[in-house]
């Protein structure tokens, strides 16, 4: 099953290799990772996703929070919680094509963001499933570059994840 | 307040440590340090001939003490040198601390000689690494990096420090924190009261119980009150490879060592049980043999560990206690004492009958040889009895290993040094060394195979610069045996590349070489009167080179793929 774990650690030189090592070394998989400082620039948020059986997860979890810079962690995927990814998307947009493109973004609330007289630079966020989504609807159209953030994430209601 | 150095800074806080000995190895990187340590007499350097061996003795220092082994080793291939003795601490959760000098700050990244990325070359098999960026880091990061290495599950902490940082003529005023606190670390002080409770009402009311101990009682601390509760339940007890010494060998309830080269109770009292009580014991692939689906199919599994990710990790716990062994064994020893009336004495009578019985398979009996022929066996036998079961004993890797977890029955912990985990070749002399540093006056025995003695010989030297009496016990088969017996059992007895017997140095000649006094032992006629003179020679190093039977083999031996009670007993029985 697919999980998005966030992890609170340590802004500090070679905290990120540690999480990313742990990962190759126990043959774990990161479909995504996106890491930033939050309010406090000493702390460092670290939102991944990754796919295993119940077993597995637990075990990842247990060694992220083995690692002596991760400060805490919460799988959102237990809970409820709200999942945006940002997308930018460069597609092919000439003759009948052009419209039709607009189109599908309108409807996926897409923001163009550029356009040239043969392509459009369209923004997304949502879910991984609506960015996947918005993608196969655009069959047909030649995608030219995709550049996606990785999920981040946050649990609903009064949770929160800090030290 | 004192204006010091970052070398200076360095071995200040390293003797504010408690630190006695640093083992290690000079190069350019780390001239600062050395030059350091010449001007001061509180710390003790032990110079040894490989940056491997330095490891292996801190390591050896640290399981016969308790104490953290201290490593200083130089950029590049010092460092990269030190790395496999980093991985056998990890693997055996030794705390250590290494210290690893490197480029200055402003050559690093620029492929500058003798530069590695050591936090990144040991980043898996450390516990955690620092980097010190500046000179007046160095008291805190020391005394962190002593915290993190010792307490929860311990490991080796690798501390990188760019020459610059250790320059003599830049100082900074020095104070050593009391005490440290870090926000992202916080290991745990007790176990869960409910789950303990819930662990002792399910022990006292087994049928078929045994207690399972791994080395994470010996580095807790927790031998004394595991004995004192396995006495108090009457329970049989069995040790891992790593815990050896955890309960006494010697004792009635004591049922030997475990896995792959268990003795036949152990392993069928494990399969057969229907509770089983793991202490600081991690389900490891030697104990549990390859298919962990068969593993003791009836038995509920109480596991405590200090490290929550050790539990369930291939055998799922029913209930698991995250803790350290003292605090958790001394809780469980009160619910233990207040309930011992639950106990099934009856069905525990019966279960004692059937151990008995696995028991008189005597699966460790030594099959003699004719013509004066030594078994290797026989000699660990003959070391048990020369030094009255009281040596500290440290090993290599192999046939030889196995036999010394056999037949030395270790009464205490801290007495059985090896490296289990990694089962690194080359370990034994170099921890011996270490052990012998901590405990001058102790007999140290390293018992060896011509094999992994050659892959760290040149400690020969460090041991005389140092006047180390080790006794290396070398049991010589001409062969690394423990490959050729699995060439002999898997591979239709091809021996590929693990023979080389024309090409043997004559090692009592290398060990006058050194300096040191060698024995030949050819003769099981003069095998005990020859090893009593050896050990005799208390302030001396003696290299007893005994040639033992090349065609044995260790046993009992799990077979791949099955149950714990399943077993090759000989080379033609098996369960």
């Amino acid at each position: 099953m697919r999980r998005i774990i966030s992890v609170l650690m340590e802004n500090q030189p070679g905290a990120l290799s540690r999480v990313v090592g742990l990962f190759s070394q126990r043959n774990y998989n990161i479909n995504s990772l996106t890491v930033a400082p939050t309010e406090d620039p000493t702390l460092s948020r670290l939102t991944l996703t990754t796919v295993g059986d119940d077993r597995k997860i637990e075990q990842i979890i247990k060694h992220l929070n083995k690692l002596v810079d991760v400060a805490k962690l919460v799988d959102l995927t237990e809970g409820n919680h709200i999942e945006r990814e940002l997308m930018l998307i460069k597609v092919k947009a000439t003759g009948a094509q052009r419209a039709e493109v607009k189109r599908v973004a309108d409807i996926f609330r897409g923001v163009v963001v550029d356009i040239t007289p043969t392509m459009y630079t369209i923004q997304l966020t949502g879910t991984s499933d609506k960015l996947d989504g918005f993608i196969a609807a655009l069959a047909g159209t030649p995608i030219l570059e995709v550049a996606r953030t990785g999920v981040s994430g946050i649990a609903r209601g009064e949770k929160v994840l800090s030290l | 307040m004192a204006l010091l150095s970052g070398g200076e800074m360095l071995l200040r806080a390293l003797h504010d440590e408690g630190v006695e000995f640093i083992f290690g190895y000079p190069g350019g990187a780390a001239l600062h340090i050395y030059d350091a340590i010449f001007r001061q007499d509180k710390v003790e350097h032990i110079l040894v001939r490989h940056e491997q061996a330095a490891t292996h003795a801190a390591d050896g220092y640290t399981r016969a003490t308790g104490k953290p082994g201290v490593v200083l080793v130089t950029s590049g291939p010092g460092a990269t040198n030190a790395i496999t003795g980093i991985a056998t601490a990890f693997m055996d959760s030794i705390a250590m601390i290494v210290i690893s000098g490197q480029v200055a700050r402003e050559s690093l990244g620029s492929d500058a000689f003798q530069e590695t990325d050591m936090i990144g070359v040991s980043r898996p098999i450390v516990k955690h690494s620092f980097m010190v960026q500046n000179p007046q880091d160095i008291p805190e990061i020391i005394k962190k990096a002593f915290y993190i290495a010792t307490t929860g599950r311990p490991g080796p902490v690798v501390i990188d420090i760019p020459k610059d940082v250790t320059d003599p003529n830049v100082k900074f005023e020095y104070s050593y924190p009391e005490t440290v606190k870090i926000r992202s670390y916080s290991p745990p002080a007790k176990g869960h009261s409910g789950q303990i409770k819930k662990a002792v009402d399910i022990l006292l009311s087994a049928k078929r119980p045994i207690i399972y101990a791994g080395g994470g009682v010996i580095q807790g601390e927790g031998s004394e009150l595991l004995t004192q509760m396995a006495r108090k339940l009457g329970y049989p007890v069995t040790n891992t490879l790593m815990g050896l010494g955890a309960f006494p060998a010697t004792d009635k309830q004591f049922v030997g060592m475990l896995g792959m080269h268990g003795t036949y109770e152990a392993n069928m009292t494990m399969h057969e049980s229907d509770v089983i009580l793991a202490i600081g014991a991690r389900f490891d692939d030697r104990v549990t043999n390859s298919d962990v689906k068969k593993f003791c199919p009836d038995a509920t599994i109480l596991h405590v560990d200090i490290d929550p990710a050790s539990i369930s990790k291939t055998v799922t716990a029913h209930v698991p206690i995250v803790g350290p062994v003292v605090p958790v064994l001394k809780e469980m020893l009160e619910l233990v004492e207040a309930g011992k009336s639950k106990i099934d004495a009856a069905a525990l009578k019966v279960w004692w009958e059937r151990i008995n019985h696995w028991r008189t398979r005597d699966s460790l009996k030594v099959v003699l040889a004719d013509n004066d022929v030594i078994k290797p066996q026989q000699v660990i036998q003959a070391l048990y009895e020369v030094t009255q079961g009281d040596a500290y004993v440290t090993s290599d890797v192999g046939q030889h290993q196995m036999f010394a977890a056999q037949y030395y029955h270790f009464d205490k912990p801290r007495r059985w040094i090896n490296s289990g985990g990694l089962g690194t070749m080359g370990f034994g002399l170099p921890a011996a060394m270490g052990v012998q540093l901590a405990f001058p006056s102790a007999t140290v025995a390293c018992v060896t195979g011509e094999g992994s003695i050659q892959m760290n010989i040149q400690e020969l030297a460090t041991c005389k610069q140092c006047s180390l009496p080790v006794k290396i016990v070398n049991l010589n088969n001409k062969a690394l045996g423990m490959v050729k017996q699995w060439q002999d059992m898997q591979y239709g007895g091809r021996h590929s590349h693990s023979t080389y017997a024309d090409s043997l140095p004559d090692f009592v000649k290398l060990a006058e070489a050194y300096g040191h006094v060698g024995i030949k032992i050819e003769k099981l006629s003069e095998l005990k009167s020859k090893l009593q003179q050896a050990f005799a020679m208390k302030d001396k190093l003696v290299f007893i080179d005994v040639v033992v039977d090349p065609e044995e083999h260790v046993y009992p031996m799990a077979i791949r793929g099955g149950g714990m009670n399943e077993m090759f007993l000989s080379k033609t029985e098996r369960t």
